[in-house]
């Protein structure tokens, strides 16, 4: 899809592939048939720019029809550059601009326990992204009101749009900055779907508090010239690139895993 | 004001249970502490963390709650502008955003505090209904209104007490201004606390000879569009008051709707595009332009403006006599 649209972040959808399909297709309670339905669990996509990653997973899962990814970005087509929650079914919020995604996540949190609803709050953090300082005002929120419903997953493939994280503005220690809020931290391949829907298991059930999953990632997972490469943050492929990227993927899926979807 | 503000919020928290409230540190000044104290599991401090907050409230709104987010008008609308534009005004989520300490009424703070231009922002924020209301008893009318509205809604108040203006059987409707006084040489139109000082200036106008109509439009977005097209066309020349820059607010709503319909001279009343400063409430509105002596000066400069527009008979006698200029002035 962002080959036809010639517009698209394929490295930060391709990093989180597995994760978003260990979410839709295994993690997530909702109904395709009633994607307002209020019990549902809650993804705050806050990398919006994952979105073909997401858009794919919805289709997979019917409430949005597989032609529809044709036309992503277009004019008039409803799969908007970046998630909007007024135009998709499936989209809990409307994401895209970085730093908002925790604060929402903490606030569907704390309305999920005031209406006694037990849904799970999933919200889906680039690594780049935790430069923004909302995101250490939400995590000191959510740490004051223990919210045990909220699972934070960030996609450490250690490369943003300028380059790598490390270089642009370094986050480590990660794992210790989260602690010190007073997270509980978790780690994961997060190319290995299947310890991926372990670990979301494990954060939900034993939750005393909110949980951070940081799942190690490749930006570009899948595709040799994309990998690890900052080039690929928001740049479509040419046709030879696409051709020879979904070779690659192709040969990957003999594995047989459900990602890459 | 505030006063009226938070025990509005108790009331309509025994009402509704998803009324939530959010504030940052500032409970006791904008008078959540009140919510707070009565509903401790529906009141939710935030501590300094504005961005924070206003995301928070989207999160709770899109779960059904009603968030009401409180903090000083200036950080609602600039600090936490871009959370308030793509989390809750494009979502069309339904929170309300209440600007405490609006216009210059945290005089001796300062213009680091004071809120001069949170209406423009708010204004042209697609999606916003934007409300200023003008005394007690509006804001109590404004507040239930906004809660029983589905939709994000920018709230600005003052700080201070502000004289009553309105006695019971007043009516607070969205996209409707009040007519508190009848005229027919020019109107006055007022958003917010400064009403009482444009009835003042109208009384004054009216002792020289100058008969004002004077419409009190507290809600700025959807601004009453007939009340000011019919202004122009009965009245001839307009001003407006505002507590705000007059780049942005009322005044060029006003000017917006009369392009569009009837144009007609258009003086503004309000801070001439410049920051204030430290001091009495009350001495800096005068100082910065809002005084009643400036509003009866712009109402005479309208009305100066004016052009001379003869009566079918008047024109076919000056054709007569010669053309005589410039008498309506």
């Amino acid at each position: 899809m962002i080959f036809k649209a010639q517009s698209g972040h394929l490295g930060g959808s391709l990093s989180v592939a597995e994760i978003v399909t260990a979410l839709y297709f295994s993690e997530m309670r909702l109904d395709p048939a009633d994607p307002d339905w209020p019990g549902r669990d809650r993804l705050v996509p806050s990398k919006g720019h994952c979105a073909p990653a997401l858009y794919a997973a919805l289709s997979l899962r019917g409430l949005i029809a597989p032609e529809t990814l044709d036309d992503l970005r277009q004019t008039g087509c409803i799969l908007q550059g970046h998630p909007c929650m007024k135009s998709v079914p499936g989209i809990d919020i409307s994401t895209g601009s970085l730093g908002h995604g925790l604060s929402i996540g903490l606030g569907m949190a704390l309305g999920a326990r005031l209406k006694k609803q037990d849904f799970h709050v999933y919200v889906l953090l680039g690594d780049g992204e935790l430069d923004e300082g909302q995101n250490w005002e939400a995590a000191m929120a959510a740490a004051k009101h223990g919210l045990s419903n909220l699972t934070a997953i960030i996609d450490r493939n250690g490369v943003q749009l300028d380059g790598p994280t490390e270089e642009v503005m370094p986050l480590e220690p990660l794992a210790d900055k989260w602690r010190a809020f007073n997270w509980d931290v978790m780690k994961v391949d997060g190319h290995d779907v299947q310890a991926v829907v372990e670990v979301l298991r494990r954060a939900r059930a034993e939750a005393r508090g909110p949980v951070v999953v940081i799942a190690d990632t490749v930006k570009g997972k899948g595709v040799s010239f994309m990998e690890n490469s900052h080039l690929w943050h928001g740049r479509p492929p040419t046709r030879e690139e696409f051709e020879r990227a979904l070779a690659e993927l192709d040969g990957a899926d003999g594995a047989g895993e459900a990602g890459h979807a | 004001m505030r006063e009226t503000y938070g025990r509005t919020l108790v009331e309509l928290g025994r009402e509704n249970p998803d009324i939530v409230v959010l504030d940052c540190d500032v409970a006791h000044s904008t008078k959540t502490v009140h919510f707070g104290r009565e509903f401790p599991d529906r009141f939710f401090n935030f501590g300094i963390q504005e961005a924070n907050m206003m995301d928070a409230a989207a999160g709770l709104a899109s779960v059904g709650l009603v968030p009401f987010v409180n903090t000083f008008a200036f950080l609602a609308t600039l600090r936490a502008a871009e959370q308030v534009r793509t989390s809750i005004a494009y979502n069309g989520l339904n929170v309300k955003i209440i600007g405490s300490y609006g216009g210059l009424s945290d005089s001796y703070d300062g213009a680091s505090h004071q809120s001069v231009f949170d209406l423009a922002v708010m204004r042209s924020m697609p999606g916003m209904t934007v409300i200023a209301p003008s005394d007690n008893l509006e804001t109590r009318l404004a507040v239930r209104a906004a809660a029983a509205f589905d939709g994000p809604v920018y709230l600005r108040l003052c700080r201070n007490e502000v004289p009553d203006l309105f006695g019971e059987g007043h009516i607070f409707e969205f996209g409707k201004a009040n007519l508190v006084r009848e005229g027919r040489d020019l109107t006055l139109i007022v958003t917010g606390i400064l009403a009482g000082r444009t009835v003042r200036a109208a009384e004054a106008l009216a002792r020289e000879g100058i008969d004002c109509r004077v419409l009190q439009m507290s809600c700025l977005k959807p601004v009453d569009w007939e009340a000011i097209r019919k202004a122009s066309e009965e009245t001839g020349a307009l001003v407006t008051v505002e507590e705000h820059n007059i780049i942005g607010g009322l005044g060029s709503a006003v000017a917006e709707v009369l392009g569009a319909t009837r144009p007609a001279p258009l003086e503004r009343v309000g801070i001439a595009d410049r920051y204030a400063e430290s001091g009495d409430y009350e001495q800096l509105l005068d100082k910065y332009g809002m005084s009643v002596a400036g509003i009866e000066k712009a109402a005479r400069k309208a009305l100066g403006r004016k052009p001379s527009r003869p009566r079918p008979a008047e024109k076919a006698s000056r054709a007569r006599n010669g053309a005589k200029q410039g008498e309506t002035g």
